[in-house]
């Protein structure tokens, strides 16, 4: 365990997050696009947005247990990047669904107006204004999230990660280290602890600058499109 | 002189909000004709009800008769997407969108689906030169339009609407937000524009109707109390309140 380095952890975490990303990001915006623009102020929706909000406050081990009931076992997909990806994209769908919704909230109607003064349909409004103006708003609270999503132990806990292997996986159905997942294991498990526990010390390093390097990058883009708006 | 749009017994409510009442109003074809009035009673309503901008907000309630070439442009075989094409509309507050000259004036070609480059470069440019505005920017087309001044953006917007050819084209207070040379510039626009389009504007400015309209339109609490040539309001006001308007007395 004290063998091979951090470097398929790392891939580990990199695949977990970037794939949690790939699932959230447009399922995301495509319900922050139908809530705030199709929905209306129905009472349903109503309770939808409350469930949106209430989910960003589920402890993370519950969604856990959810990604191993339903990915790992009811879809079949084992523990796997697939299934540990997934969780972590649901883990993090309502800060994506939030912050997608005030981005295309700041988006001025005057904008739409003038669309739709030129013959534009909602959809074309949609994407050829609202969206593309939203998109550093959007990305933001994306990238955020993806800081949120590699530091995150327990929803990978039983879906994806593995305590220790030296490959990287082959496929999205094979599990796959973690960084966050690799401290703990390095701390809770294995017999040499005098090695284990500086070795745990420098991933949690390592995980903390990945973390503050996402979100700086966050930072960058959401200071960059302060600075270009001018409406 | 011919009649572009028709309209009887317009009747609007903003849910009970009864805004506009029995309008009755002809506008000629390839004139400009001034909409006034004090605050609040229905101009802006008034010009959003020639595209059917209205239908966007909900709870309107909307009826009479509003022809454009004769034709009733609230019935069901009006495609309103094509109404907005053939009537443009300009705005109080220049809105270009946050995309570069190029790409805001090319807007509305690429929605109506025009999609041959060399098509849509030519129709940019000559929208631009009837805005009177190509001079300015043809070397800096890639460049955002949301660093032109206010009268450039106003005019880029004008630049906008007149890129899908359209027959009318509607100004709400274009001039307000702009400074008194922009201000100029922009009624001379104006005139080069009523050669070939039906121009209604709503307008805050009196001088200004006074200036440039044909026809003028007074607006007051959602009727129309005076429709007549520009010069017959201006100089021999048929109703007081008109003529207290006109005299500052109130608005
Ligand atoms: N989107 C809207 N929803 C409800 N009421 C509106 C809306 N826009 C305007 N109104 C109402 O319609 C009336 C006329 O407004 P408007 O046409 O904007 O006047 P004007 O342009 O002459 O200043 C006002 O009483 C205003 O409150
Ligand atoms: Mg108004």
């Amino acid at each position: 365990m004290t063998e091979g380095g951090i470097f398929p952890a790392l891939i580990g975490t990199f695949l977990l997050s970037t794939g949690a990303i790939l699932f959230a990001l447009p399922l995301g915006v495509l319900a922050a696009i139908y809530l705030k623009e199709y929905a209306g102020a129905k009472k349903w929706v109503r309770i939808i947005r409350i469930g949106i909000n209430n989910l960003a406050g589920v402890p993370s081990v519950v969604f856990g247990l959810f990604g191993l009931a339903i990915f790992v076992k009811l879809f079949g997909f084992g523990v796997s990047v697939l299934s540990g990806s997934l969780t972590l994209g649901i883990l993090i769908l309502p800060v994506i669904i939030r912050a997608s919704e005030e981005a295309i909230d700041s988006v001025p109607s005057s904008f739409k107006e003038a669309s739709f003064a030129l013959g534009a349909t909602k959809w074309q409004t949609i994407r050829k204004v609202v969206l593309p103006t939203a998109l550093p708003g959007i990305l933001t609270g994306a990238i955020l999230s993806l800081g949120r999503a590699a530091g995150e132990t327990a929803p990978i806990l039983f879906t994806a990660a593995t305590f220790y292997t030296r490959h990287l996986p082959e496929s999205p159905f094979r599990e796959v280290m973690a960084l966050p997942y690799h401290i703990y294991a390095l701390m809770t498990e294995g017999t040499k602890p005098e090695f284990q526990v500086p070795i745990a010390y420098g991933t949690a390093l390592v995980l903390l600058l990945l973390v503050f390097a996402v979100n700086f990058i966050a930072i960058i883009i959401r200071s960059r499109m302060r600075r270009k708006r001018k409406w | 002189m011919v009649n572009k749009i028709i309209i009887k017994e317009l009747n609007l409510c903003f849910a009970k909000n009864h805004v506009l009442k029995n309008i009755d109003i002809s506008i000629p074809e390839k004139l400009i004709t001034a909409i006034m009035g004090p605050s609040g009673c229905g101009k802006s309503t008034f010009l959003r009800c020639l595209n059917r901008m209205n239908d966007l907000i909900e709870g309107t309630k909307i009826s009479g008769s509003l022809l454009i070439d004769e034709k009733d442009i609230y019935s069901d075989s009006i495609d309103i997407f094509d109404l907005r094409k053939r009537v443009g509309m300009v705005f109080q507050k220049p809105n270009p969108f946050p995309k570069s000259i190029f790409e805001n004036v090319a807007y509305g070609l690429k929605i109506h689906e025009i999609k041959d480059k060399g098509t849509i470069s030519e129709k940019v440019e000559k929208a631009l030169r009837d805005a009177n505005l190509w001079d300015e920017v043809k070397d800096r087309l890639s460049s955002s339009a949301l660093d032109l001044s206010g009268g450039q953006q106003q005019r880029l917007c004008i630049a906008r609407a007149l890129a899908v050819e359209p027959e009318i084209i509607l100004f709400d207070e274009p001039a307000s937000a702009l400074d008194p040379i922009s201000s100029a510039r922009l009624e001379e626009l104006l005139e080069e524009l009523k050669k070939n389009y039906t121009i209604v504007i709503v307008t805050h400015n009196l001088q200004q109707a006074a200036r440039i309209s044909d026809w003028t339109a007074f607006l007051m609490l959602g009727e129309l109390i005076e429709f007549n040539k520009t010069e017959k309001i201006f100089t021999a006001p048929q109703d007081k309140r008109t003529e207290n308007y006109l005299t500052g007395k109130f608005g």
